[in-house]
Order: structure tokens, then C-alpha cells, then sequence
């Protein structure tokens, strides 16, 4: 659509081609600078200001007054998340706990993924839909269903008991161990897709030509198959670690009161301490630790988005 | 890991993965029809839950309202999201694609708490700057929707119209189809159950949503993840094991007809090549 055959003079038939290109571009384009791109400039600007009891709850940055603009920015609030080690505390949390959970998805999803692309053709559709079916039920409800399991009178504690492998029940849930846990069980299938489509594009004469040449297989897969899916385990990785990083759902279920995470201190500092220009500090930093991630994910996803099209 | 025939390491971390999957909703299923209220207890076959949960009107009202956002969101979300994969994979040389395709890749993995705050604090002030929104309630819950949803359909959409031949939409055009019956009749068709496998993902991943839109509702607009999980920071409720069986079995369902047709369309495909 983009090649024009004949190099023509703009004709007016062109020109109205162009245009009716440039509104086409612009109804996404204007709908995401507003709905998306321009909230986080919003971010920024509340998280300069400072709370007031009020409706809404923080001063405005931009004054008019006796024909004077005056413009007040509030360093405060992060010279606030500074000094208070809980803060500081709620990032390294969070960073760790995605961290552990990427390696432990990472760890699990592979092999899962490499065996569906290795099983025959009529199998893979049913193995990916197998997958991917627990992610389309309400992600809520399957963190609850670990709240059943993992609880001191919960499954897995009454059948440790019934064997005798322990005398009295475990401390499971209200965890790190829990947190780790429903994230992981939470994000595997988003590991396992990308790995998946990434592995069955794989051409299959590389590994025949290794092993011909004598290649013994776990070298084959050292040598040849991990480093060219490569793409498909970064993906993976950002898909799990950079939403896992905010997660709220997860640590506010599972999670005990010493779990620090930074999605659940924002809520709080949001719903329960109405303190905005806080909460909006927080969402920024969070923002800055996880940039590069999301400039990583986005290369590889424009990539995939624009091959050969 | 290359062992075709035997039973390699990786096929039994997929029969254990898969374990580790489907076990703990197997569990809500069967708690679902249990008559006690512990999970540790096992009391006896009943369907109590199911007609307690169909006598919360609370429930029901919540139901109703996030099936209502969800078909919405996904309609809106569908048309936006194949837009925009659409400008992305045709337009190449367009000013501002790379900063439309940032905006469209960065909602997938973008934390829910960024996204529903920085959208809360967009609408209060469009409220204080030109009155709208006056109230916070279901548009403002479909707009957010309709964002972060779009992102998923323009993924699935431009994965598919990338396998569209590009010389067939240009034969059709030299032939003197405008651009716009050129998509209609010749890329539409093709790309069609992209479109519907877009949508379906929008509605659920709509209908999931919890964080987003607590930060973006208002009062009287309560959607069905809100209810849930206000239920279950309680404790366990077996009301919730009945909804949540409800869920599973249906989203079950439509995978397995999704599957049905898929295989369908690829048999007739390649028996088509065949003759």
C-alpha cells in the first residue's frame, strides 16, 4: 500500500490518499496520546505538589495570582521516599521477588515450551491452548484458589499432616514463599508463549546438521537451540518480571504483613492515606527502575510487530 | 533433552507444569460442591453454593455490569487495536509510528497501580478543566479498558496480517479497488479470526480486571473483581468457589469450541491443498 507503482505527480486522488492515511494514523494515535502517554505527564506533575485536604487532594503547581504566574514544585515527596527505609525497603522487595519468580517461570516455562515444540503438529494447538486457558479464567480467582491450599487448615498442611511428614501445619500462606509462589503459578503461561513460538520456528536441520557432524544432543542444545531462542526468553522474562514488580493482587492476598511490595504500598498510600502527590512518587520511581525492561520488551515486540510486513 | 521416543526431561516438566496448572483450580471445583464451609472438611456432595450465589443480588448486579464493560471495552478495543496494527504493519515510513508503536507496546506489560493511577489522575483533571467526566463510573472503566485491551488486540491482529500477501491487496487496488473496499473485501476476510480471538481476550481480560478499575470507578459502579475480591480478603468463601467454577467451566467451553472450529478450518485447508 506504502509502494506506489507509478511515479506520478500528486494528482488529487493522491492527495486525498495521503490525507485519508494521516486520519487512519491519527484516531489510534490520538487516543493513546490521550489515554495513555499524556496520564503519565499527570503522573509527574502531582508528584511535585503536595497534599492538602481538599477535593482534589493535592495544591495545584501552577498559580495565578495578581497577574503573577507562579509556579510551585515540590521536592518533597521524594526526599520523603528517601528517608523512609520503607520505602526503600517495598522497591528491593519487589525487584527480588520478580526476580525469583522470572527464574523460577524461566525454569519451568522452558523445558514446558520446548517439549510442545518438539510434540507432534496436532498436539501443539491443544498444548498451547491448554496453557494459555488458565490466563483467560479470572487471574483473582486463581490466586484465591492457593488461599485454600496454602492456609494452616488449608489442603497442602491437613495432607503433610495425614502423611506424618509434619506434626503440626506449616506457616505457608501470608509468605514471601506464598507471594513467590501464586506469581509465579500466576505468570507462567506468559513464559511459556513467547518461548513456544519462538522454539517452533526453529529451523530443525541445524540440530540435524550438529548431530550429523556429531554433536551429542545436550551440546546441540547448549550450542545451537538456547542461544537462538534467546529472543523468546527475554520476552518472557520482561512479560513476567516488569508487571510482576507492581503487582498488588498477589502480596495483598498471599502475602503476610512483612511482605514489602510496591504495588501494595502505592494502593495504600492511595486508598487508605488519600496521600496522591505520595502515591504519584511512587508510581514515578517505579517508573525509572523499571525503564530499561520496558525499552528492552518494546524492541522485541516492534520487531515482531513489523517483520517482513 | 533431543530423546524423540523416550520419556525426556522436558515432557515431564510439561506433564508437571501442566499439573502445576490446572491442580489448584481442580481444587476450587470440587470445594465448590463441598456442604462445609472449611476447606479441611470434606462434608458431603451439595449445590448449596450455587443457589446462594444465585440469590446475592450484589453478585449478580456486578456480573451484569462487568459483562457490560467487557463487551464494550472489547468492541471499542477490537477497532482500535486492529487500527492500529493496521497503520503499523502498512505505514511504514508514517511520522510518529515509532512513538504509536511505543504507546501500543508498552500498556502489555505496564503494572496495573501506573496505569490505573495515571488514568484517575488524567480524569479528575479533564473533570476540574472542561466538567467531563462529571462522574466516575462505567465510561471512564471503558476507556481505561479500551487502552490497555487494544495493546492485545494490535499483538494478535498484526501477527496475522503479516501472513496476509501484500501483492493481493495490491492487485486489487490496481485493479481500481479504493484502499478502503480493498480492506473490506480483501484483508478483512483474511485476518477476520484474528479479530475474534482479539476480542475474545479484550472481554476477558476486561471482565478480570480489578486494579485498573478500582482506581478508575465511582460509586454505584462496583464491577465483578471488586466484589470478589473484597469477598475473598475475608478468608475463603465457598460462594466465591462456585462463581469461580462457573468461570472456569465456562471460559473451558469456549476454548474448546475455539479449538474445534481451528482444527476444522485446518483440516479443510489442507484437504483443499490435497485435491
Amino acid at each position: 500500500m506504502n509502494v506506489n507503482p507509478t511515479p506520478a505527480p500528486l494528482t488529487a486522488r493522491v492527495r486525498t490518499l495521503l490525507f485519508h492515511r494521516r486520519v487512519l494514523f491519527g484516531i489510534p494515535f490520538a487516543w493513546l496520546l490521550l489515554f495513555f502517554l499524556l496520564p503519565f505527564a499527570l503522573i509527574l506533575k502531582i508528584s511535585l505538589t503536595s497534599a492538602v485536604m481538599a477535593i482534589p487532594p493535592y495544591e495545584p503547581v501552577f498559580r495565578l495570582a495578581e497577574n503573577t504566574l507562579s509556579v510551585v514544585v515540590n521536592f518533597g515527596n521524594y526526599l520523603f521516599l528517601l528517608s523512609d527505609s520503607l520505602y526503600v525497603a517495598a522497591y528491593w522487595g519487589s525487584v527480588k521477588t520478580a526476580l525469583i519468580s522470572t527464574i523460577a517461570c524461566l525454569l519451568i516455562g522452558y523445558p514446558m515450551a520446548y517439549a510442545m515444540a518438539r510434540a507432534p503438529k496436532h498436539w501443539q494447538l491443544v498444548l498451547l491452548l491448554l496453557v494459555m486457558l488458565p490466563s483467560w479464567t479470572s487471574f483473582l480467582i486463581r490466586v484465591y484458589a492457593w488461599m485454600g491450599i496454602l492456609g494452616n487448615q488449608g489442603l497442602l498442611n491437613s495432607l503433610l499432616l495425614w502423611l506424618g511428614l509434619i506434626d503440626e501445619p506449616l506457616k505457608m500462606l501470608n509468605t514471601n514463599f506464598a507471594v513467590i509462589l501464586g506469581i509465579t503459578y500466576a505468570y507462567l503461561p506468559f513464559m511459556v508463549l513467547p518461548i513456544f513460538t519462538n522454539l517452533v520456528k526453529l529451523d530443525l536441520r541445524l540440530l540435524e546438521a550438529a548431530s550429523d557432524l556429531g554433536c551429542r544432543s545436550i551440546t546441540t542444545f547448549w550450542a545451537i537451540t538456547l542461544p537462538l531462542s534467546k529472543a523468546g526468553i527475554l520476552a518472557g522474562c520482561m512479560l513476567v518480571f516488569i508487571p510482576a514488580v507492581g503487582e498488588f493482587v498477589i502480596p495483598e492476598l498471599l502475602g503476610g504483613p512483612d511482605t514489602l511490595m510496591i504495588g501494595k504500598v502505592l494502593w495504600e498510600e492511595f486508598f487508605n492515606n488519600r496521600d496522591w502527590p505520595v502515591a504519584s512518587a511512587l508510581a514515578i520511581v517505579m517508573l525509572a527502575l523499571l525503564l530499561v525492561p520496558i525499552i528492552l520488551f518494546h524492541r522485541f515486540q516492534s520487531r515482531e510487530m513489523s517483520k517482513n510486513g | 533433552m533431543v530423546n524423540a521416543r523416550g520419556i525426556s526431561f522436558s515432557k515431564v516438566m510439561l506433564i508437571l507444569g501442566l499439573l502445576f496448572l490446572y491442580l489448584p483450580m481442580f481444587v476450587l471445583i470440587v470445594y465448590s460442591f463441598n456442604a462445609s464451609r472449611l476447606v479441611s472438611v470434606w462434608a458431603g456432595f451439595s449445590t448449596h453454593w450455587y443457589s446462594a450465589l444465585f440469590e446475592d443480588q450484589q453478585i449478580l448486579s456486578a456480573v451484569w455490569m462487568s459483562l457490560k464493560i467487557a463487551f464494550y471495552s472489547a468492541s471499542m478495543a477490537m477497532c482500535l487495536g486492529t487500527l492500529c496494527a493496521f497503520v503499523i504493519t502498512r505505514f511504514k515510513r508514517m511520522r510518529g509510528r515509532t512513538l504509536l508503536s511505543g504507546m501500543i507496546t508498552a500498556p502489555l506489560v505496564m503494572p496495573e497501580v501506573i496505569t490505573g493511577l495515571s488514568l484517575l489522575l488524567l480524569f479528575v483533571q479533564l473533570a476540574e478543566l472542561t466538567g467531563w467526566p462529571a462522574d466516575r463510573g462505567m465510561v471512564t472503566i471503558w476507556i481505561a479498558h479500551t487502552t490497555f485491551c487494544s495493546a492485545y488486540v494490535a499483538v494478535v491482529v498484526s501477527a496475522r496480517l503479516q501472513e496476509v500477501d501484500h501483492s493481493i491487496e495490491e492487485a486489487a487496488m490496481d485493479l481500481g479497488c479504493t484502499p478502503l473496499k480493498t480492506f473490506f473485501v480483501v484483508t478483512l476476510p483474511v485476518i477476520a479470526p484474528a479479530l475474534v480471538s482479539g476480542w475474545l481476550l479484550a472481554f476477558t481480560l476486561s471482565l478480570d480486571d480489578l486494579v485498573i478499575a478500582s482506581f478508575v470507578s465511582g460509586p454505584g459502579s462496583t464491577t465483578l473483581p471488586m466484589v470478589v475480591f473484597s469477598s475473598v480478603r475475608m478468608g475463603i468463601s465457598p460462594k466465591i468457589n462456585a462463581l469461580a467454577t462457573l468461570i472456569i467451566l465456562t471460559v473451558s467451553l469456549v476454548a474448546f469450541i475455539a479449538w474445534y472450529v481451528m482444527r476444522r478450518n485446518e483440516k479443510r485447508r489442507r484437504s483443499g491443498r490435497l485435491s
